[in-house]
């Protein structure tokens, strides 16, 4: 189907970086017995589209010189982009990866991923040219938002996020009836893709209609 | 650069936001001819935010381009004056508004009065506890207002938003079901106050076993059907969440959109003009009268309008740098304390409590902005603060603002950052989770400041305003004591776990706080400690009023928004009562 194929689409990422942020996502929110990971729920096709917006060149931050370091408590003062940040950070921590282990980040088992993947968020990496928790703190911020926004941005893919968290998407319009009823709401959650596809209802407001789960999570 | 000069106007409003509106609206309905300016885009609430695609959170909350787009214009911040001020690059502790409607159309509708004590903490504190209880450095100072006297402009801003509640005080009568500490109002709210959630309720059992007396916090989100005083109709809110950083599809969020600016685009004497950037008050060759204002358009085309009063009704930042790129008012100096404007900048302190359930469950995604369980306590004056040392003090709340999943899934302390532990975590507890909140006061002190940045410049070439803010020990030393007592009403609900978050020890402008800045161009009966009188007028230029959060001289606890709308009543009275009948200084 046309549309499958749309989701392996990438305007901005490149190959050796589809690989690694595959990999990454992954370790960062994995597959277990409550359901699919990073990988899966294709926070790399998010990242990717999230790239190609305004966002991926700061297109609403200031971005005038000078450029100095300040202290943390000024923010961000990096005069990378995200794109940037995504294109340099990945290339230097393979060539880090290949150093150190002989092999690129998405080769290397599980444990040792992790192991990098905490060492850069300590800022543990001394990369040429970024700082290693800047690219975690992007990474991790990306993939978090591409796990649990709308499916519509490329991620969340089957609402596993959402699925995870029992939050039900587009608001119901039966919500006003349940603000004090402590008897939980269960429901299939609703996207705003879903509506776009029609594969959900709405009311005359358009607000989704709910089909309501057993108390077990089961339909 | 040619200059285009307009006709001229009885009244140029810059700003659109909730205190632009109601002033333009007075004003017209007072027969001035009035023009209101805004930077922003032009909004149809009817069209551009309709269900289901406003329940779009990456979109508004991550985002959003109703929020100042600071490719254009930002501050610079440091935390004191050894420091180099560096621009805020991306928005993170607050989130000004750009667009019509301003800041309040994505407001999440608290709205709450200050407390008596409030316009008088100088002298009411310095009466009880003596001189010497301020912090030496403190600058908080009394409104030269008292609550008495606003009160009916707060009714006033309370009919146009709805707001609902119920009386805590009618007419010095304390009513049960309400705030008991708040000061007396003249009538009832508009509309019944909001149902307290299960997780309110949880909070309302603790609290009131400790001793507190909870109550629905005031909102301005319609609990029914509301046709306001401009006889604007406002439906119930039907609770989705998706509201603070957000605009309501439904309408039932009272803000500029939806409230006011209906009935003012009816009037043949008022003109909106949006993408329309003031950068300059002009006055004549004294500098004592204002000629009008000049913009430029989305064009890039400089204007001169002419008006016979200029009102400045913009955020806290822009309200103060207005006045400093225009030469009105004494720029203020840390070094010597003289100088007025961007003095007493300040901005609010918050806590969280984050507290969690294994036998209960919640439906976190029902709710709004605006509704919660509160306590007031340990605010204003209730509290004996001989013992505490501190000045100030907070309104703590349980919140049910509507859960969005990718920022409101707390986990308990210790819980890994990501991986599998964490999932399992976020999985257990996004629906088994509360919060205590606070929101504390915040005094103003001679080293937090606002002025123009030496260095940095904005799309039009022009300087930057510089923050020069961190937190201050009195600050810290209530928000530790807050936190106790945060801590006892958690443990009250018999938990499985809770944790505080840790008192911070510097100001970041990294993670949200509020948009909740205040100051910078302060009210007062003393030219030399304010930049307007009591009725928001220039001490320098009587025919220009700077009106909102600008004018707070410190910040009370409560959100600001309530405070600042009653003040655009009040200022506009003030316009219509006084200057009109004799124009100049009306002090």
């Amino acid at each position: 189907m046309a549309e499958s194929a749309l989701l392996h689409a990438y305007g901005y990422l490149i190959q050796p970086e589809v690989r690694f942020l595959d990999a990454a996502v992954e370790r960062l929110i994995p597959t277990d017995d409550l359901g699919p990971g990073g990988r899966d729920a294709g926070v790399t096709c998010y990242i990717d589209r999230h790239l190609c917006s305004a966002w991926g060149t700061h297109g609403r931050n200031y971005r005038s010189g000078p450029w100095l370091e300040g202290v943390p408590e000024q923010g961000f003062q990096s005069r990378l982009t995200p794109q940037e940040i995504y294109r340099i950070g990945i290339q230097e921590i393979n060539a880090f990866c290949r150093a150190r282990y002989e092999q690129f980040f998405e080769n290397l088992p599980a444990p040792r991923q992790d192991e990098v993947l905490k060492a850069l968020e300590q800022d543990k990496v001394e990369l040429p040219s970024l700082s290693s928790k800047l690219f975690f703190d992007l990474l991790w911020r990306n993939t978090e938002e591409g796990y649990f926004a709308d499916p519509m941005y490329g991620g969340n893919r089957g609402k596993v996020g959402w699925k995870l968290l029992g939050f039900p998407g587009v608001a119901s319009g039966a919500y006003n009836a349940h603000l004090d009823n402590p008897a939980p709401y269960r429901a299939e959650p609703v996207s705003i893709l879903d509506i776009q596809l029609k594969q959900a209802q709405v009311d005359a407001q358009g607000f989704a209609k709910h089909i309501m789960l057993k108390q077990d999570g089961g339909k | 650069m040619t200059t285009t000069k307009l006709k001229p106007v009885d009244a140029v409003v810059v700003g659109s936001g909730v205190v632009g509106s109601i002033m333009s609206m007075e004003l017209a309905n007072a027969g001035l001819k009035v023009l209101c300016l805004e930077r922003g885009r032009m909004i149809d609430p009817q069209t551009d935010f309709v269900m289901p695609y406003v329940n779009d959170e990456l979109k508004y909350d991550r985002h959003s381009d109703i929020f100042q787009n600071l490719s254009r214009e930002t501050i610079t911040f440091r935390n004191n004056a050894r420091q180099t001020a560096l621009p805020m690059r991306e928005l993170g502790s607050f989130k000004p508004g750009e667009m019509v409607g301003g800041t309040a159309a994505h407001w999440g509708g608290n709205a709450r009065r200050f407390l008596p004590h409030d316009f008088e903490i100088r002298s009411k504190v310095t009466e009880r506890y003596g001189k010497n209880f301020f912090p030496e450095d403190c600058t908080a100072q009394d409104w030269g207002v008292t609550y008495e006297e606003f009160e009916p402009y707060y009714d006033q801003f309370e009919h146009i938003y709805g707001v609902s509640g119920k009386a805590g005080n009618l007419n010095g009568e304390i009513q049960s079901g309400g705030n008991p500490h708040e000061g007396p109002r003249s009538r009832e709210f508009p509309n019944p106050p909001t149902r307290p959630t299960p997780q309110g309720q949880l909070f309302a059992k603790a609290a009131t076993e400790l001793g507190y007396t909870p109550f629905q916090g005031p909102a301005a989100a319609m609990t029914q059907d509301y046709n306001n005083l401009y006889k604007v109709m406002l439906l119930e809110c039907q609770h989705g969440g998706f509201c603070s950083s957000h605009v309501c599809s439904q309408g039932a969020k009272a803000n500029p959109l939806t409230a006011v600016l209906p009935a003012l685009y009816k009037k043949d004497n008022f003109e909106l003009r949006p993408l329309c950037n003031v950068i300059k008050v002009n006055t004549d060759s004294t500098g004592k009268q204002a000629t009008g204002v000049t913009y430029i358009d989305a064009r890039g085309r400089e204007v001169e309008q002419p008006a016979g009063i200029v009102v400045l009704a913009t955020y806290c930042f822009n309200n103060t740098r207005l006045l400093l790129l225009s030469g009105i008012g004494k720029p203020y100096d840390p070094q010597t304390g003289r100088g007025v404007v961007g003095r007493n900048y300040s901005y609010q302190v918050g806590g969280r409590v984050h507290v969690f359930f294994d036998d209960r469950e919640f439906n976190p995604f029902i709710g709004g902005g605006q509704v919660n369980t509160s306590i007031d306590e340990l605010n204003g004056d209730v509290i004996d603060r001989a013992q505490l040392g501190f000045v100030g003090g907070a309104y703590i709340n349980c919140p049910s603002a509507g859960a969005s999943p990718i920022k409101s899934k707390p986990v308990p302390h210790g819980t890994p950052r990501w991986g599998a532990e964490w999932k399992k975590a976020v999985a257990h507890n996004y629906r088994r989770t509360l919060g205590v909140h606070i929101h504390g006061s915040c005094m103003s002190y001679r080293q937090h400041y606002l002025d123009l940045d030496p260095t940095y410049r904005d799309a039009n070439g022009l300087p930057l305003l510089r923050m020069t803010f961190d937190w201050h020990k009195n600050e810290q030393k209530m928000l530790a004591w807050m936190y106790e007592r945060c801590v006892e009403i958690a443990k009250a609900m018999k938990p499985a776990k809770y944790h505080a978050h840790a008192i911070p020890l510097k100001y970041s402008i990294i993670p949200y706080q509020s948009t909740h800045n205040i100051g910078g161009a302060v009210m007062g009966t003393d030219p030399s400690t304010s930049v307007v009188n009591r009725y928001l007028q220039s001490w320098d230029v009587p025919n220009l009023f700077v009106v909102g959060g600008s004018a707070f001289p410190q910040n009370p606890a409560q959100g600001p928004t309530g405070t600042i709308g009653m003040l655009a009543c009040w200022a506009a009275d003030g316009i219509k009562e006084i200057y009109i009948p004799k124009p100049g200084p009306m002090v």
